[in-house]
């Protein structure tokens, strides 16, 4: 487990994102479960270009594991997310 | 604190300013209601129709009208956009009859975990023979309860709950009370402007009455308009005061002022009268920024009146001198505060008042990444003491620190947000029974960093990632 990969959490900190509610989203790694604390490493990070084209209302975007986007993310979504890719890596172990 | 209500509020401004700045605001302000609860969609009260016409109260609202002033009923949101503007001197704050839930009446209720027990000790504390058990179950008899809470306490089942009435809990002035149809009414007379109940109503019907509009005309009309943002802005953004600022002026407003350098003076001639006024003899001067706290003094403890402090609060000092540098230029205030759009009515160089929450939907609709900007460096930053006035106790150390060899006559104590109970504070300090010579008045508390109109909360903590 030492070795085990940690998921990447980017929440989009763009300004719609930031003003639809990433601001809170911010706080995630306090909520974390203890299966998943030391396996997630959450970062802000630069408008993912999500909001446009008249798209704002499924702000805030968060991005795990670089590939996997959620849009109106909650930090229960997020923790939902993340625990189903815990539990893929698992069954392929 | 981000929730569906907030959301709400936060996506219709957005669509609001995008629409006005695009020049479609009144070719699709109607659509918008629809838009959001479309037909077969998810709604949140009983049906997407009564979401989408609290929905156009919510506009109009944004729009700068009172819901109360409603005489019309077929008037459609873009009808508001063709009438005069509302000249913005009346209360903040309204309450939405279409919104308001009607809560029962603030209650104790036996919930179903009560296991009718042997000994009762409900039955037996019960002051007034209230609480009676029959199929192996209590029940209170709502008219002998007098709430005095007692069976709450002595119940070992935790069964008894008090269900409350959230926006006349928040009240620290109980200005909001049922009107005979059952839906919450404010008084006037009472009211202090604190913005509390906006906050605390969990169907958000209470409303404040924008100014967005306003400004928003104001710059499309070609006019200098200045933004004077308060000491609270820091960890607001996720970004630098200085991207603000850059943010600010991409978005039409000529430049940006901080309130801080108000606050500065504030603080200097705040150190001053404090000296006089104890020189004179006077037992208590009180801080006068935060004008919630004057209101409360003025209507609730007229006794406390004299020693309010006179000096003007930070946000005046900043308007005049944005109209010295540029007497012809329009000023925003822009902070957490719904009590600073009341004391600007009567602020003659403040023209109008918008908030972080209204700054951030501005900026969002204006496509500003802050993050991504350069930022504009100021031509002078305010000095720390003077940004710390957005924190509680940051006034006393700001005026501490002025008063130079006369602090350590200062015996300052602190008021950490308006409450019945702080009231009451107020109430022994008006007929000096409470010790100290200078109260700071916060009726947020934590300060104007804990206002109703935050973005984020002051931990900072996207501020923090950011910086990873």
């Amino acid at each position: 487990m030492d070795n085990a990969k940690k998921f990447k959490v980017e929440i989009c900190l763009g300004t719609t994102c930031y003003v639809l509610g990433a601001a809170e989203l911010a706080e995630l790694e306090e909520y974390l479960p203890e299966e998943l604390a030391d396996r997630v490493d959450v970062c802000g990070c630069n408008c993912l270009g999500l909001c446009k084209n008249r798209n704002f209302g499924s702000a805030p975007f968060v991005r795990v594991d670089g590939k996997e986007i959620l849009a109106k993310a909650s930090i229960d979504s997020i923790i939902e997310c993340l625990k189903r890719k815990l539990g893929e890596v698992k069954n392929d172990q | 604190m981000t929730n569906d209500a907030s959301r709400i509020q936060r996506e219709l401004s957005v669509r609001v300013i995008r629409d006005f700045i695009e020049g479609t605001l009144e070719e699709n302000i109607d659509r918008i209601p629809i838009e959001l609860r479309p037909k077969g969609g998810d709604f949140s009260r009983c049906c997407v129709y009564k979401d989408r016409a609290v929905l156009k109260y919510r506009l109009m609202a944004i729009l700068g009208f009172r819901v109360e002033d409603e005489a019309d009923e077929t008037l459609r949101p873009s009808d508001y956009l063709k009438l005069p503007r509302p000249n913005h001197t009346g209360p903040v704050l309204s309450v939405c009859p279409v919104a308001c839930e009607r809560c029962v009446k603030s209650r104790y209720l036996v919930t179903n975990a009560c296991r009718g027990c042997f000994a009762r000790p409900c039955t037996f504390v019960c002051p007034r023979q209230a609480i009676t058990v029959s199929e192996h179950q209590s029940t209170i008899d709502p008219k002998k309860c007098v709430d005095c809470g007692k069976c709450m306490q002595v119940c070992p089942y935790h069964a008894i709950i008090r269900v409350p009435i959230p926006c006349e809990e928040a009240c620290p002035v109980g200005a909001i009370t049922k009107a005979e149809d059952g839906s919450e009414r404010i008084d006037e007379e009472k009211c202090i402007s604190c913005g509390k109940c906006l906050k605390a109503c969990p169907f958000s019907a209470v409303m404040e009455c924008s100014q967005i509009l306003d400004v928003l005309q104001a710059i499309s009309s070609g006019k200098r308009v200045v933004a004077m943002v308060a000491p609270s802005i820091e960890g607001q953004f996720p970004g630098t005061l200085e991207q603000v600022a850059e943010g600010l002026r991409r978005s039409g407003f000529s430049s940006m002022m901080e309130v801080a350098l108000g606050a500065e003076l504030t603080a200097q001639n705040e150190a001053l009268e404090f000296v006089e006024r104890m020189e004179k003899g006077e037992p208590l001067m009180t801080s006068s920024c935060c004008p919630a706290c004057v209101e409360a003094v003025k209507r609730h403890v007229p006794d406390l009146l004299p020693r309010v402090s006179s000096t003007p609060s930070p946000m005046r000092y900043a308007a005049q001198l944005a109209k010295e540098r540029d007497p012809e230029c329009v000023t925003v205030f822009i902070g957490p505060c719904v009590a600073k759009r009341k004391e600007a009515q009567n602020a003659p160089n403040v023209d109008f008042v918008m908030t972080f929450e209204e700054l951030g939907a501005w900026f969002a609709a204006h496509e500003i990444d802050l993050a991504a900007l350069e930022g504009t460096p100021f031509e002078r930053e305010a000095s720390a003491h003077a940004r710390n006035f957005a924190h509680g106790c940051g006034v006393t150390a700001a005026v501490l620190d002025e008063a130079g060899t006369e602090g350590s006559k200062i015996d300052g104590k602190y008021i950490d947000g308006l409450t019945p109970k702080t009231m009451m504070l107020l109430k022994m300090y008006a007929k000096g029974k409470l010790p100290g010579n200078f109260l700071e008045m916060m009726a947020c508390e934590g300060g104007c960093v804990g206002g109703p109109c935050v973005l984020a909360k002051p931990s900072g903590a996207a501020a923090k990632l950011m910086k990873k």
